[in-house]
């Protein structure tokens, strides 16, 4: 198991060496200076040459990249071009925001799917699954933006019960942080809970027809025993890791709803940092979102062989 | 005697897309206790249907009309939940594949004696012991150690007996093989069928051995009933019918069976094959494919079960005369 762990960290160690390169090349290849972007109208050529130096941008290729390395590894990630300060701490702030909106939804979404899917594939051709069925096409086929704009203007204009947008952290005050969370956390859930439903729903329907589920009724169990037993311990199996793709992806920020919102997270983040060239900021975020990304599979491998007793880790 | 299982004039119909199929079309049978019934046919005759729907382990789409009797108990119309009582506790099911009929993610002795903590009201601790005695019982090596493994950490013949041992932990009157040995290869299969007639000497369990191995039948069964196309065509005593088979289909099936001492001779087929159970004939179903080809009549009009001798039965309107006679 620990050689497992720290095999699986060297690996992603690996991967997030691609990750800074590919990010630093392909920031080569956009068009606009982000000196040229920062000074704006105060624009002029010695003030413009001065900030490039001491940006290392007047460097080849290269010497810029090892150099970047090199600091990043002792935990520096430079400094912003717009507010100059280092790009570590403004990432590291924005992560509390983006981790409760994206557990959140997940735990929201996991609510919503979890029985709703189990329901829908007992009760397959039943009412309720007719109408789960309903719930997933729409989650998925409504963009979430809208489901967003809609959700603020019943719940926050019409209604008057939450606030349209903003953010308050879980740790200041876990109410307001509840109230404010709400709104983007169930558009951000809708989205997932469509998904997972529709995943666990056929995923139950395939274990519903297996051999040993025939063996558990032969056994005369209950079929609240069959279900939770034998069917759903099988059937959640594959679930895990959509739900941690889900996870996954939503830790990376959710730049629409993050934006919509005014919710200070990594999406938020990176939305800023492009619009205004930010490079350092945002080569940082994206190195933070793929390391998580890289964490959530490392724990989803972990959780798999505790599930499925055929899998070991090694 | 009263028998442990007994079915009378059961019907199974399912519907497909393309229509009802009559997958059993009036049956009866009945096992008597400690005794082996084999039930044999060909692949989709309604064997296992018509022990399934017995059960209540028909698919959902199934409609199943008839009597069944189960030890003193009337089945018929009686609610599922009365039905699932009875299951595991008076009656065990073999199933064929060993590889898919374990839960992959349950520990064997959880599931070895998961009926007994249900019906039984075994504690788990008891239960695990109960488990332990069970898996030693059918032969496992260390039982106190594997009764922890999982599924897949045993071969084919071994996960074959934790399912014999799962269907045994209540100590049932009847047990049901569907099919036990077909997935495991020719060495366990014989010692399966070694070990479920032993088990069921020292236990008293009637069998009812569902198969289209005519070897393994002679060897083990009292009575034997043949069905083609859900209905029986022959049925009695095991020597009776193989000793003296009355049907064309039953003499058929014993000369298909391939002769080990034949050196190189072609195997005997059966042309044709059995009608689709979503269109039955009006007549006899194995007309078709029947080598005496009697006349219009076996077209047309369906034979009735007619007894031959003490106990032997047979559906035809032309019962073929014993080797004896023939001479």
């Amino acid at each position: 198991m620990a050689r497992f762990v720290i095999r699986r960290l060297l690996q992603s160690a690996v991967v997030l060496l691609g990750v800074t390169l590919v990010v630093f090349l392909l920031l080569q290849l956009v068009p606009g200076d982000p000196v040229r972007v920062a000074l704006g109208t105060r624009f002029d050529p010695q003030t413009y040459e001065a900030l490039r130096a001491r940006a290392g941008l007047d460097q080849p290729l290269a010497v810029q990249y090892f150099d970047y390395l090199r600091r990043a590894l002792t935990g520096d990630l430079g400094v912003s071009f717009r507010s100059g300060r280092p790009v570590t701490a403004i990432v590291l702030e924005r992560l509390p925001a983006t981790l409760s909106l994206a557990v959140t939804a997940v735990v929201f979404a996991l609510v919503v799917a979890v029985p709703l899917g189990i329901v829908s594939a007992i009760r397959s051709g039943s009412l309720v699954d007719h109408a789960a069925r309903v719930f997933s096409q729409f989650g998925v086929s409504v963009p979430d933006f809208w489901m967003g704009i809609m959700g603020i203007l019943l719940f926050s204009g019409v209604l008057g019960w939450l606030p349209p947008s903003g953010y308050v952290a879980l740790t200041d005050d876990p109410g307001r942080w509840a109230s404010h969370v709400a709104l983007p956390a169930v558009t951000v859930g809708l989205v997932t809970a469509s998904i997972l439903t529709r995943f666990i729903r056929s995923s139950m329907l395939e274990v519903l027809s297996e051999d040993y589920v025939r063996t558990a009724e032969a056994k005369g169990l209950r079929t609240r025993v069959v279900v939770s037993r034998h069917v759903l311990r099988n059937a959640l199996i594959p679930v895990v890791t959509v739900v941690a793709v889900q996870l996954a992806s939503l830790l990376g920020g959710v730049i629409v709803i993050e934006v919509l919102f005014a919710w200070p997270g990594i999406g938020r983040l990176t939305y800023d940092a492009v619009a205004a060239r930010d490079y350092p900021v945002l080569q940082g975020a994206v190195l933070l979102v793929a390391a998580l990304f890289l964490l959530v599979n490392l724990l989803v491998d972990i959780l798999y062989a505790r599930l499925d007793p055929r899998i070991t880790v090694r | 005697m009263k028998p442990v299982l007994a079915v009378e004039d059961l019907t199974v119909t399912i519907g497909t897309r393309r229509g009802p199929a009559h997958a059993v079309a009036g049956v009866d049978w009945a096992v008597q206790p400690g005794q082996t019934l084999a039930l044999v046919g060909e692949s989709g005759s309604g064997k296992s249907m018509s022990v399934l729907a017995a059960t209540g382990l028909a698919p959902r789409t199934a409609r199943v009309t008839g009597r069944v009797h189960l030890l003193d108990a009337e089945l018929t119309g009686v609610t599922e939940e009365r039905r699932r009582r009875l299951r595991g506790r008076h009656v065990g099911f073999v199933f064929q594949d060993p590889m898919t009929s374990l839960n992959p993610v349950l520990a064997v002795g959880r599931q070895v004696t998961e009926a007994a903590e249900e019906h039984l009201g075994l504690t788990r601790r008891a239960a695990r012991s109960r488990a332990v005695e069970l898996l030693d019982m059918v032969g496992i090596p260390s039982a106190g150690q594997r009764v922890d493994a999982y599924p897949h950490q045993f071969s084919g013949g071994m996960r074959q007996r934790v399912v014999i041992a799962m269907a045994l932990a209540c100590e049932p009157d009847l047990l049901i093989a569907d099919e036990p040995t077909t997935a495991l290869d020719v060495t366990t299969q014989a010692q399966i069928v070694d070990l479920i007639g032993d088990l069921q000497r020292r236990l008293g369990t009637a069998v009812v051995w569902i198969t289209h191995d005519l070897g393994v039948v002679a060897g083990i069964a009292d009575t034997v009933a043949v069905m083609y196309a859900g209905r029986i065509l022959e049925q009695g005593p095991v020597d009776a019918v193989f000793g003296a088979p009355s049907h064309p289909y039953t003499g058929a099936l014993l000369a298909a069976r391939p002769d080990p001492t034949a050196d190189g001779a072609d195997l005997v087929t059966i042309a044709g094959a059995p009608p689709s159970p979503l269109e039955l004939p009006a007549g006899c179903a194995f007309w078709p494919r029947c080598p005496v080809r009697g006349d219009a009549r076996c077209a047309h009009e369906l034979p009735p079960l007619v007894p031959v001798s003490a106990g032997h039965q047979v559906r035809t309107f032309y019962p073929q005369p014993s080797d004896g006679e023939r001479r």
